[in-house]
């Protein structure tokens, strides 16, 4: 911005230079030290670390074995367990905003297009135990617009951020697997407040929740709670539990030794998603 | 003065709106927040372990700021383990480390809130812990 | 040039008010969805999008529509299309603005908005929709104004704007492409998952965008001295009908590859929506409206000597409009829900709440094109010339 001249001379600038100036001036020096301060961590990354008894794999798998489930009795208990321990509300009045996380769908709802009338009756009535597939692929992480749900690159769980999900649903057309569920409205007052865990959050109306694997249990190096649920089931009545967990890329784990031994199937392989939820009929 | 009438009734009306915020408030904006630390967890340690993840000082300055962080680590990045300043580890969490000492939201946390007339949605989901006639 | 809405006759003010009554309304309601969730809509865990997504589908074909107009005039020097650009323009900048409006009232958490810029996720189509739309918004309300701007002062317009209304021809199509991305990427939802639904959603855009172009230039001849031409809305009527043409064609193409193959999977959403499944047929009546409306637009679309009739142009224009408001409006979108992906079916019909919402959006719309289009029609009602030396309006 040139001074204005007159025959050699500079002359004052003039009023409105003068604001140009001061304005723009004034705009770097705050904007430039909110940003710097902004930016600057409060938390250094030296600071933090991961819990040593933490559980790591490098991509976390379960295994159904649909012969310990035969009743509701058998899977009831899973069903709970994750339902608490999460603060997952149940919500009665309107069928259409239900919220879960782990419920079972008998043969021809879990495994559409695979349908045979001819089926044994066994096999059409059996609980399977639905949940998210923690896929390898996943495309409601290749939807979400503000990474909101993300898959965890240290051992593949497809997580969900509460605080950044905008609630735009695009993961909920994305799951083919319809894993997920929206708040459509405020949770809290369909929460059993005797049941409550203190130790995990609940949700807020306006956002998208799912299984998520456990993974506050995981860091302190417990199994997932339906995980640990099964196990008590088979305790009791004595036989091996319903659900194994383990890492699917460890050659080492129970899911690798069953994956050898048993056949088993997933849900809609054919989309490419690579599901981590195994079934074993 | 041309319109005089109209101008003062509308200078009165702006300064009533400009100013709502202040007396709409009421106590609220002028009693001097005294958030409380004499919770039973705390008074239950001895004297000298009785102190925080930082100093008052930086928890005052940046609790805001920290809090956030925590929450990128321990959700996105599945890291829990804090080592403060002073050289103790904690794990990062609202609800199982903050509020396992200052268990009185309603006397620590919305004092400072209440009157700066801040509302974070962190309780809309994070659980407070339950406080005797609340 | 703002100023020219404010002055205005009592029929301009009557609708004025009116609109701004039901958006008051309107406002309200969305009081109350921001309050208690968005659980005062129909939508549900399986359908978990509905009449606001499907309005935004359908509103972003709109705003790509103003392409038809501009890329004959500033391509191919059609000059019959001088009057009708700015009138293009402007309906394409209410069409993102609603659009943007659908999206936002759509969200479960809409204050959190800014997350898709703070995050840019280069994978997900929805960051990129963000993007194109608001694009598309500034070259419009740059371009339009510019242009209108010159003509006011009766001067060509400033040589700059050339290259954006080059790229404002070139970024129409891809807005409704992206938009046609999200749905046409979703492994799973069988009634999305074809490669011509882009392709169907410009078809259908621009057949319905000219459609409701025609209406309102008709509009603007009748209530004021401004007269976008006679040929000119010809011409468009003859975009319509091919567009419409191909539109029902591809329809047809996504019929034959589900029936003809038999595939469960890709059958079941259209005997949803067109005949019913498992007892649920809640929308098959809206469907088969829309079926008859677009056979009766084509049918007097077709016949030049009905075309050229005005009033019976106007018939038709509104029958494809209101056809393919059904269609994409709404049919799209729950058909990719219905069935779930367990086969199971929950419907969907929106609720009043949800309608007050979406009426007070189209009446934010209407507001804004009736502003521009009244500062349009000022300046152009004063005798303008256009880049050809041609006057705008007929002396008296």
């Amino acid at each position: 911005m040139p001074l204005s001249t007159e025959g050699g001379r500079v002359m004052s600038m003039n009023r409105r230079e003068f604001i140009k100036i001061a304005g723009l001036s004034s705009i770097l020096g705050i904007g430039g030290v909110t940003g710097v301060t902004a930016l600057k961590n409060s938390v250094e990354a030296s600071q933090v670390s991961k819990n040593p008894e933490a559980l790591t794999a490098k991509r976390w798998a379960m295994v159904i074995d649909m012969s310990k489930f035969a009743s509701e009795e058998d899977f009831q208990p899973c069903l709970e367990a994750c339902h608490r321990a999460h603060n997952v509300p149940h919500i009665t009045d309107n069928p259409k905003h239900e919220v879960k996380w782990i419920w079972p769908e008998t043969y021809e709802h879990a495994f559409p297009g695979n349908e045979d009338e001819y089926r044994a009756e066994k096999y059409q009535h059996m609980p399977f135990l639905m949940l998210c597939n923690h896929c390898e692929n996943p495309p409601c992480v290749r939807v979400c617009p503000t990474q909101a749900t993300y898959k965890r690159k240290s051992d593949g769980i497809v997580m969900m951020d509460m605080h950044r999900c905008i609630g735009c649903r695009f993961c909920m057309a994305g799951c083919p697997y319809g894993a997920r569920s929206f708040n459509y409205k405020n949770p809290r007052p369909y929460l059993d407040e005797s049941k409550e865990n203190p130790e995990f959050p609940t949700r807020m109306k306006g956002v998208v929740e799912k299984c998520t694997l456990c993974y506050e249990r995981l860091a302190k190096g417990l199994e997932p709670a339906c995980v640990e649920a099964a196990k008590e089931v088979a305790a009791k009545k004595g036989t091996t539990p319903g659900l194994i967990f383990g890492d699917l890329e460890d050659p080492d784990s129970e899911v690798r030794k069953i994956l050898s031994e048993r056949f088993t199937i997933r849900r809609k392989p054919e989309l490419g998603t690579g599901p981590s939820v195994y079934y074993i009929i | 003065m041309y319109n005089g009438g109209k101008i003062l009734l509308g200078l009165i009306i702006f300064i009533a709106l400009v100013t709502a915020p202040f007396w709409l408030s009421g106590k609220q904006a002028t009693a001097k927040p005294d958030p409380k630390v004499d919770t039973p967890e705390i008074l239950k340690l001895p004297e000298s372990a009785r102190q925080c993840v930082e100093s008052k000082a930086y928890m005052k300055k940046e609790h805001m700021k920290m809090l956030n962080e925590w929450r990128d680590w321990v959700v996105r990045d599945g890291v829990t383990v804090y080592t403060s300043t002073t050289g103790k580890q904690y794990t990062m969490s609202l609800q199982n480390t903050c509020m396992k000492c200052h268990s009185n939201k309603s006397k620590f946390c919305d004092e400072c809130h209440n009157y700066a007339s801040v509302k974070p949605y962190c309780w809309d989901c994070h659980l407070a812990p339950k406080e005797e006639g609340l | 040039m703002l100023e020219k809405a404010i002055y205005g006759g009592r029929r301009y003010w009557v609708w004025v008010c009116f609109l701004l009554s039901l958006i008051g309304v309107g406002f309200l309601a969305y009081l109350y969805q921001f309050q208690n969730g968005l659980g005062v809509t129909g939508m549900s865990r399986d359908v978990s999008w509905g009449l606001y997504i499907g309005q935004f589908t359908f509103l972003v074909g709109v705003a790509a529509s103003g392409v038809m107009v501009v890329l004959p005039y500033y391509l191919h020097d059609y000059k019959k299309f001088g009057r009708l650009t700015i009138l293009g323009e402007f309906l394409a900048i209410a069409a993102v603005i609603m659009c943007m409006l659908f999206i936002f009232v759509d969200l479960g958490q809409p204050l959190r908005v800014l997350n898709v810029i703070l995050h840019p996720t280069l994978n997900s189509v929805m960051f990129y929709d963000m993007l194109v739309l608001s694009g598309y918004l500034f070259l419009n309300v740059l371009i339009g104004w510019t242009v209108l701007g010159a003509e006011r002062k009766e001067v060509p317009p400033p040589k700059w704007v050339k290259p954006f209304i080059i790229l404002s021809i070139a970024w129409a199509p891809s807005i409704h492409t992206v938009t046609a991305f999200l749905y046409a990427g979703i492994p799973g939802r069988h009634f999305w998952l074809t490669a011509i639904l882009a392709a169907r959603f410009l078809a259908s855009a621009f057949a319905g965008g000219p459609a409701l172009l025609i209406i309102l230039a008709m509009i603007v001849r009748k209530y004021t001295k401004f007269d976008p031409g006679k040929e000119a809305i010809q011409t468009l009527g003859k975009i319509v009908t091919y567009c419409m043409l191909i539109n029902v064609f591809f329809l047809g193409l996504e019929l034959f590859t589900a029936f003809y193959s038999q595939i469960p999977g890709h059958m079941h959403a259209f005997q949803y929506l067109y005949a019913g499944l498992h007892g649920h047929s809640q929308l098959v009546p809206i469907m088969w409206l829309s079926s008859i409306l677009a056979v009766i637009a084509l049918a007097l679309l077709i016949f030049p000597q009905i075309r050229k009739n005005e009033s019976l142009l106007a018939v038709a224009c509104a029958a494809t409009f209101f056809s393919l408001w059904i269609d994409k409006g709404f049919g799209l979108v729950i058909g990719g829900f219905v069935p779930n992906p367990f086969e199971k079916i929950t419907e969907y019909w929106p609720t009043l709440p949800e309608a007050l919402i979406t009426l007070a959006v189209w009446s934010i719309g209407f507001l804004v094109l009736t502003i521009l289009y009244k500062i349009a029609v000022s300046v152009k009602e004063e005798v303008v010339f256009d880049k050809y030396g041609e006057r705008q309006i007929k002396a008296e």
